[in-house]
């Protein structure tokens, strides 16, 4: 299989060789062919030693102390803070919130600002493409205040059907958008709808989770207003997520969490609110997933992220080439035919092997791949299934990944035709 | 691969390529119950047809059908259940699950905390579902396993409670 058109393909971007020697798991696991970063990526070193690092020197509760020890510990953190925020184009760190995850970072939106701002006779908009983390927030939602959820559907190509957009966005207040699926990889195209959606006058919560990741981002040229992410996806810390949402519009959302760190003032009559971004961030932060979040985001921007990019569109086309050369008719695999309109995760039926029981058999052979609906249940109803088989790449997997992916899928197959 | 062929022994993918009793049953008679395996998607559909309900404990399940679209594991056990349930009364029914549940429960205590301790006998008369016991080797397929029996518990209470 090695040979299939590695001639023609350019130069891979990326050392996913030398990439490996920076993530301690691959050697401490040897012969594991790790394709569910989508799910959540592996760690490199210099993560977990910044983590280590501010532990080991810089540790104390943030903010309000007078002691240099505080103030080590609150530059770690806002400094992690600038650099996250300037990775996906901010220019003001304060519009960045630090949250637990990418699905708090929605709840915060839909809570704050979806509760201040929506109500009956209203309407949001999501897509089939959206993990439940931007579907169910909005249904909470819906049914304390009695708004309508619209849906934009797929096309046969499983990319977003804009044929009636005017006509779904007509009068809505929000679009809630995925900029990948965890699914099928689908990139819609996030500048084209949120134009579209600017026009009719709704805001853009765009799901970033699939996407800041894998890509380079930049929330001034998608000019969406509010962008989720998590950090345990893109080679930092379980425990924290991010929220971005352009100033005016933070400025104006009422606290969601009360409590220590997010006041100005408090007496027995009530209290004030502090400003950005400390407003949404009540008790003590996740200090040192901070840090090491921000050891994420230099890590990747020490590969670049237009190479990251690069390195995932050759391989997922090569995946695709591949296995498609390979099995035929026997694999599907969802979502858009080209590669480069897909990120790096690739849905597939194998045969008629249910994806629980070929993962089971994948697992054999140390072939980590995920089974199941993904958290995207209406999409898993628009494909026709109740779950799929995905398999998932990043910066540390290669062809030969790939080809050891399609070896055991063929063992698979021979197993289950005994 | 012997953990492997133990898992998938012959006869559950037998009842896998060829599931016993598929398909629905008017309700009513019938009554029909849903269940959901939100890990892997699995989907389970029993209809449950007794000849008496004001029997209670003794009532015979008269027909059972499988819906429902899932992995192996939990189609062949739902397969399996179906073919081992119709004619036992409803008391029997549910020994046989207790006996069914203590095979699996090695670890279902620990999986979820919903599931009481069985106090059936182990491999008592469980017959082809004898087969399912290398399913205990693979804790997150033990759901799988139990989605059929427990979604025949909540179809059992919903017809007793009429
Ligand atoms: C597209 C998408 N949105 C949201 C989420 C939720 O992320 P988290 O579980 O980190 O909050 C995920 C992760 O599974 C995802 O893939």
């Amino acid at each position: 299989m090695a040979d299939i058109s590695v001639k023609d393909a350019p130069a891979d971007p990326l050392s996913p060789e030398e990439i490996r020697a920076d993530f301690p798991l691959f050697a401490n696991r040897e012969g594991i062919v790790f394709l569910d970063s989508a799910a959540s990526s592996q760690k490199p070193i210099q993560v977990i030693e910044a983590m280590d690092h501010y532990y080991a020197f810089d540790h104390s509760n943030v903010h309000r102390a007078a002691y240099d020890l505080a103030e080590a510990a609150t530059n770690d953190m806002e400094g992690a803070r600038r650099r996250i925020a300037g990775f996906i184009g901010a220019t003001d760190s304060a519009e960045l919130i630090f949250t637990k995850n990418a699905t708090e970072a929605l709840n915060l939106v839909a809570r704050s600002w979806g509760a201040a701002n929506l109500g009956a006779g209203d309407a949001v908009v999501l897509t089939q493409l959206e993990h439940h983390a931007n579907i169910v927030p909005w249904q909470q939602l819906a049914a304390e205040k009695g708004f309508e959820i619209r849906w934009i559907d797929l096309d046969e190509d499983g990319t977003l059907d804009l044929s009636d957009l005017d006509r779904i966005l007509d009068g809505a207040k929000l679009l809630g958008l995925t900029a990948m699926s965890n699914v099928t990889g689908t990139i819609p195209p996030i500048r084209l709808l949120t134009d579209a959606a600017h026009a009719s006058g709704a805001l853009v919560c765009l799901d970033g989770c699939q996407s800041v990741p894998h890509m380079p981002t930049d929330v001034k040229e998608l000019d969406v207003d509010f962008l989720a992410f998590s950090s345990h996806k893109m080679c930092g810390p379980t425990g924290i997520g991010a929220l971005w949402a352009r100033r005016h519009i933070l400025e104006d959302m009422p606290p969601f969490l009360g409590g220590g760190g997010m006041i100005l003032d408090v007496s027995r009559d009530g209290f004030i609110p502090a400003g950005l971004p400390a407003r949404f961030e009540a008790g003590t932060p996740a200090i040192a997933e901070a840090v090491g979040f921000g050891a994420a985001v230099d890590y990747l921007e020490s590969l670049g992220m237009e190479n990251v990019r690069a390195h995932e569109i050759q391989l997922t086309s090569y995946a695709m080439r591949s296995l498609t050369e390979r099995f035929g008719s026997d694999i599907t695999i969802h979502g858009p035919a080209e590669p480069d309109q897909r990120g790096g995760v690739m849905s597939m039926a194998f045969r008629d092997i249910h994806p629980h029981d070929l993962s089971q058999v994948l697992n054999q052979r140390h072939v980590c791949i995920r089974p199941g609906h993904h958290c995207a249940k209406p999409l898993m109803k628009y494909l026709g299934v109740g779950a799929t088989a995905r398999a998932s790449w990043y910066i540390y997997n290669d062809t030969n990944d790939i080809d050891l992916l399609g070896d055991a899928l063929e063992a698979a197959g021979e197993f289950f035709s005994i | 691969m012997s953990d492997l062929e133990d898992l998938y022994r012959e006869i559950i993918l037998d009842h896998y390529r060829s599931p016993r009793n598929r398909g629905e049953l008017e309700t009513p008679p019938a009554h029909r119950a849903e269940g959901f395996n939100p890990l892997c998607g699995d989907e389970i559909v029993v209809y449950l047809e007794l000849d008496d309900e004001s029997a209670g404990e003794d009532a015979v399940v008269s027909q059972v059908r499988i819906g429902g679209q899932g992995c192996s594991i939990s189609q062949s056990s739902a397969s399996m259940m179906s073919a081992a349930i119709v004619g036992k009364t409803v008391a029997e029914v549910r020994e046989l699950t207790r006996s069914f549940k203590a095979m699996m429960s090695i670890h279902e205590g620990e999986l979820d905390g919903d599931e009481a301790m069985p106090t059936g006998q182990p491999g008592e008369s469980l017959g082809d579902l004898e087969a399912l016991r290398g399913v205990v080797k693979f804790p997150v397929r033990i759901k799988c396993a139990t989605l059929s029996w427990n979604t025949l518990a909540e179809g059992i209470e919903e017809a007793l409670a009429d």
